[in-house]
C-alpha cells in the first residue's frame, strides 16, 4: 500500500487545487504514469503515480484545494491482479518523489490553516466539483445515489445519472468546430463588427472568502436558527465605563468599550444556563466545563472568529486586553491556531457599524451566538415617567433543535439583568 | 552549460503548434532533445485554460466562428486568452528537474524575460502580485498560462507586440476585467524579428542557456 501526496511544486507553495483525477478507483496504475492534475496559479501540473499498483482509495475529490504533503489516494498492491504484460520497463530513472525530501509545509499562514482545517471537518457531503455540475445540469442530488466513500456522490454518478436521463447519446460538448478554414489573411482582413464592453467584471474568491461561504451554508443547513431580540438597559454600564475609561487608559494603554461589559455578563449566563455553552453530536449533548466566547472581528474582506479562553474566569481589565490583543493580532494575521479554536460561544458586535440588531449566524459546532446592536440614548417610560437612558438590543440567535424559546429569553433576561444591575465594584 | 534549441515557426495555426508542443515534450521528457523556445504566431484563436470560467468568454462559440476565430480548451493554467497577428507567443519545453524544480520561480523567471525584453525597448512593465504575466501602466501586454508533465513545460506566454486589441472585448482574459496594451499602443514600433532576438537573448540569460538557433520550423 503506497500513500499519494501532494507534491512540493515549489518552495513558496503551500497547497493547489486538485483540479482532475486521470485515473478511476480500481484502475491500475505504472509507476510514473500520470495520476492526478493540480492548479497553483497559472499552472497545471500531471502528477505521476509514485508506485504501481492499483488505484485503491480516492481521498480527496476534484475542485479541493489541498495542502501539500497531504495524502490524496492510495495505491494498493497490484499483484493480486494478472500482469497483462510483463512487467512494465521504465524508461526514465523516477524522478525522485519530491515529496520525502519536502520540508515542512511553512509554519506560517496559521489562521487560514486553521480556519480550513474546520471547514474541512464540517463540509457537506458533496465536493464543489459535483455541486457545481449539478447546478450547472439542474440536477437534484437528492435523486442521485452516491457511489463514493461513505455514499458520497462523485463526479461518476453525476455523469452516470445524466447519461440515464438523456436516452439519445449526448454530443461530446467540446468538439471545437473545424471554423477558420478559411485563410487566415482573409479573416484578418475581415473588419472585426464592435462588441460592447463587457457588463460584468469577474473576480475569483479569496480562499478565506469561500471558506467563509462554505461555513455559513453549512451552518444553515445544520442548525434551527432563531432569534430572539431583548432590549437591554446600559445606563449604569454606561456610567460605569464612562467613569473608568480615562483611568484605563492611563494604567493599561487601552480604552474601554461595552463589549467587556457583555462578555461578562454572557460568561455569567452561560455559566447558569450551560446548555448554550454546548453542542449537538448526534444524539448526544456535549457541555463544555470551559467557557470560550469568540468575538468576531470584522477583517478587510472577511471575518475571523477569535476565541477568548476561560472568558468566565477574567475581569473587565483582562477580557478588554484580551478584545484589544485578539483583534489587533487578527487584522495583522498575528493569530495562532489555538485562538480560533475551542470557542464555545460567540458575540458579534454589529452595534459598532450601527445596527440596532440582526439575525447572526451561529458559529459551527455551537448552539448560540450573541449579537450586540448599537447602544444609544432613548426615551423610556420608567414608572409612568419619561428617562433617556442607554439602550441597546440584544440578539441572541439559538438552534432551536436543543434550545426553545421559553430557555432563550430565560438567558437573555439573565444577561440583561446583570447588565441593567451593574455595578461599579465589579470592574 | 545547458543547451536552448531555439524554433522561429512563423505563422501557424493554433492546433498545429499544439500538436507540436506535445510532440516536442514527450521527445524532452525522454531525453531526446535539448530544452526547445518555439516562437510563433497565431491566426485569431482563443484558449479556454483548465479553470477557465464559461463566462469569460463574452461571445458564443458560432458568433467566434463568423469571426473566423477558432475556439481550443487546452491544458494549461489560466483561465480564457487571446492569441492572433501581432503577437509573440512562446512556447518554452523545459526540463525544470535541470533548473529549479519550482512552477512559481518558473514563472517569475519568465516575466522577467518580458521585462528585460521589454526594457530594452524603453518600456517599463511591472509584475502585479496574484496576477501572473506582465502588465504596463496602460493594461496587461503579456498572458502567461503553464502546463506540467513530469517537470517538462508546456504552453507559455504571449506577448501583445502589434496585437488587434479589439479582440480582447470578446473575452474577460484571464479572468481579470483588467484592460489590454501592446508594444505599438505604448507607441513602439519594432520589427518582429527585433523582439523575437531580445526574447531569445534574455531567456539564455534568464534560464542560463548557451543558445543554439535551430533552422525555423526543424
Amino acid at each position: 500500500m503506497a500513500d499519494v501526496v501532494m507534491p512540493q511544486m515549489g518552495e513558496s507553495i503551500v497547497e493547489g487545487t486538485l483540479t482532475k483525477w486521470l485515473k478511476k478507483v480500481g484502475d491500475q496504475v505504472e509507476r510514473d504514469e500520470p495520476l492526478f492534475e493540480i492548479s497553483t496559479d497559472k499552472v497545471d501540473t500531471e502528477i505521476p503515480s509514485p508506485a504501481a499498483g492499483t488505484l485503491s482509495e480516492i481521498l480527496v475529490q476534484e475542485g479541493t484545494v489541498v495542502a501539500i504533503n497531504t495524502v490524496v489516494a492510495r495505491i494498493g498492491d497490484g499483484a493480486a491482479a494478472p500482469a497483462p504484460a510483463p512487467a512494465p520497463v521504465v524508461e526514465t530513472p523516477a524522478p525522485a518523489p519530491a515529496p520525502a525530501a519536502a520540508p515542512a509545509p511553512a509554519p506560517a499562514p496559521v489562521v487560514e490553516a486553521a480556519a480550513a482545517a474546520a471547514v474541512e471537518e464540517s463540509a457537506g457531503p458533496v465536493s464543489p466539483l459535483v455541486r457545481r455540475m449539478a447546478r450547472e445540469n439542474n440536477v437534484d442530488l437528492a435523486q442521485v445515489s452516491g457511489t463514493g466513500a461513505g455514499g458520497r456522490i462523485t463526479k461518476q454518478d453525476i455523469e452516470n445519472y445524466l447519461a440515464a436521463k438523456q436516452a439519445p447519446p449526448a454530443a461530446p460538448v467540446a468538439a471545437p468546430a473545424p471554423v477558420a478554414a478559411a485563410a487566415p489573411a482573409a479573416a484578418a482582413a475581415a473588419p472585426l463588427p464592435r462588441v460592447e464592453p463587457a457588463k460584468v467584471r469577474v473576480e475569483a474568491m479569496s480562499i478565506m472568502r469561500q471558506k467563509i461561504a462554505e461555513h455559513m451554508v453549512h451552518s444553515k443547513h445544520t442548525s434551527a436558527h432563531v432569534t430572539t431580540v431583548h432590549r437591554v438597559d446600559m445606563t449604569r454600564v454606561s456610567k460605569a465605563r464612562a467613569k473608568a475609561k480615562e483611568d484605563f487608559q492611563q494604567r493599561y494603554g487601552f480604552g474601554l468599550t461595552f463589549l467587556p461589559f457583555i462578555t461578562r455578563a454572557t460568561a455569567e449566563a452561560l455559566r447558569a444556563f450551560p446548555i448554550f455553552n454546548s453542542s449537538i453530536e448526534g444524539t448526544n449533548v456535549l457541555y463544555h466545563n470551559e467557557v470560550n466566547i469568540g468575538i468576531a472581528v470584522a477583517l478587510d474582506n472577511g471575518l475571523i472568529v477569535p476565541v477568548i479562553h476561560q472568558a468566565d474566569e477574567k475581569n473587565i481589565v483582562g477580557l478588554q486586553r484580551s478584545i484589544v490583543d485578539l483583534a489587533a493580532r487578527a487584522r495583522s494575521k498575528q493569530l495562532k491556531p489555538n485562538e480560533v479554536q475551542g470557542g464555545t460561544f460567540s458575540i458579534t458586535n454589529f452595534g459598532s457599524f450601527g445596527s440596532l440588531f440582526a439575525t447572526p449566524v451561529i458559529n459551527q459546532p455551537q448552539v448560540a451566538i450573541l449579537g450586540v446592536g448599537a447602544i444609544e440614548k432613548q426615551p423610556v417610560v420608567i414608572d409612568d415617567a419619561i428617562a433617556i437612558r442607554s439602550m441597546a438590543h440584544l440578539a441572541l440567535t439559538f438552534d432551536h433543535r436543543l434550545i426553545d424559546g421559553a430557555l432563550a429569553d430565560q438567558f437573555c433576561l439573565k444577561v440583561k439583568s446583570i447588565l441593567e444591575s451593574w455595578s461599579d465594584e465589579i470592574l | 552549460m545547458r543547451k536552448l534549441e531555439v524554433r522561429e515557426l512563423g505563422r501557424l495555426p493554433y492546433g498545429e503548434a499544439w500538436a507540436l508542443q506535445k510532440e516536442l515534450a514527450e521527445q524532452r521528457k525522454q531525453g531526446l532533445i535539448p530544452d526547445q523556445l518555439l516562437l510563433v504566431e497565431h491566426p485569431h484563436v482563443l484558449t479556454m485554460g483548465r479553470n477557465a470560467h464559461e463566462q469569460n468568454l463574452l461571445v458564443g462559440r458560432s458568433r467566434l466562428a463568423e469571426l473566423g476565430i477558432e475556439y481550443f480548451e487546452i491544458d494549461r493554467g489560466g483561465d480564457v486568452t487571446y492569441h492572433g497577428p501581432g503577437q509573440v507567443v512562446g512556447y518554452p519545453i523545459l526540463d525544470l528537474r535541470e533548473w529549479k524544480r519550482d512552477v512559481v520561480a518558473y514563472l517569475r523567471a519568465l516575466e522577467e524575460v518580458i521585462l528585460a525584453t521589454l526594457r530594452r525597448f524603453g518600456i517599463e512593465g511591472h509584475r502585479d502580485a496574484g496576477a501572473t504575466g506582465v502588465w504596463t501602466p496602460e493594461g496587461k501586454i503579456c498572458a502567461m498560462g503553464v502546463h506540467i508533465s513530469r517537470w517538462v513545460t508546456t504552453h507559455g506566454f504571449a506577448l501583445n507586440w502589434t496585437t488587434d486589441l479589439s479582440y480582447f472585448q470578446h473575452i474577460v482574459p484571464c479572468g481579470l476585467m483588467r484592460p489590454v496594451a501592446s508594444m505599438e499602443s505604448l507607441g513602439v514600433r519594432v520589427e518582429r524579428e527585433a523582439v523575437h532576438r531580445a526574447i531569445v537573448e534574455e531567456f539564455a540569460r534568464v534560464f542560463e542557456y548557451e543558445p543554439a538557433h535551430a533552422a525555423a520550423g526543424a
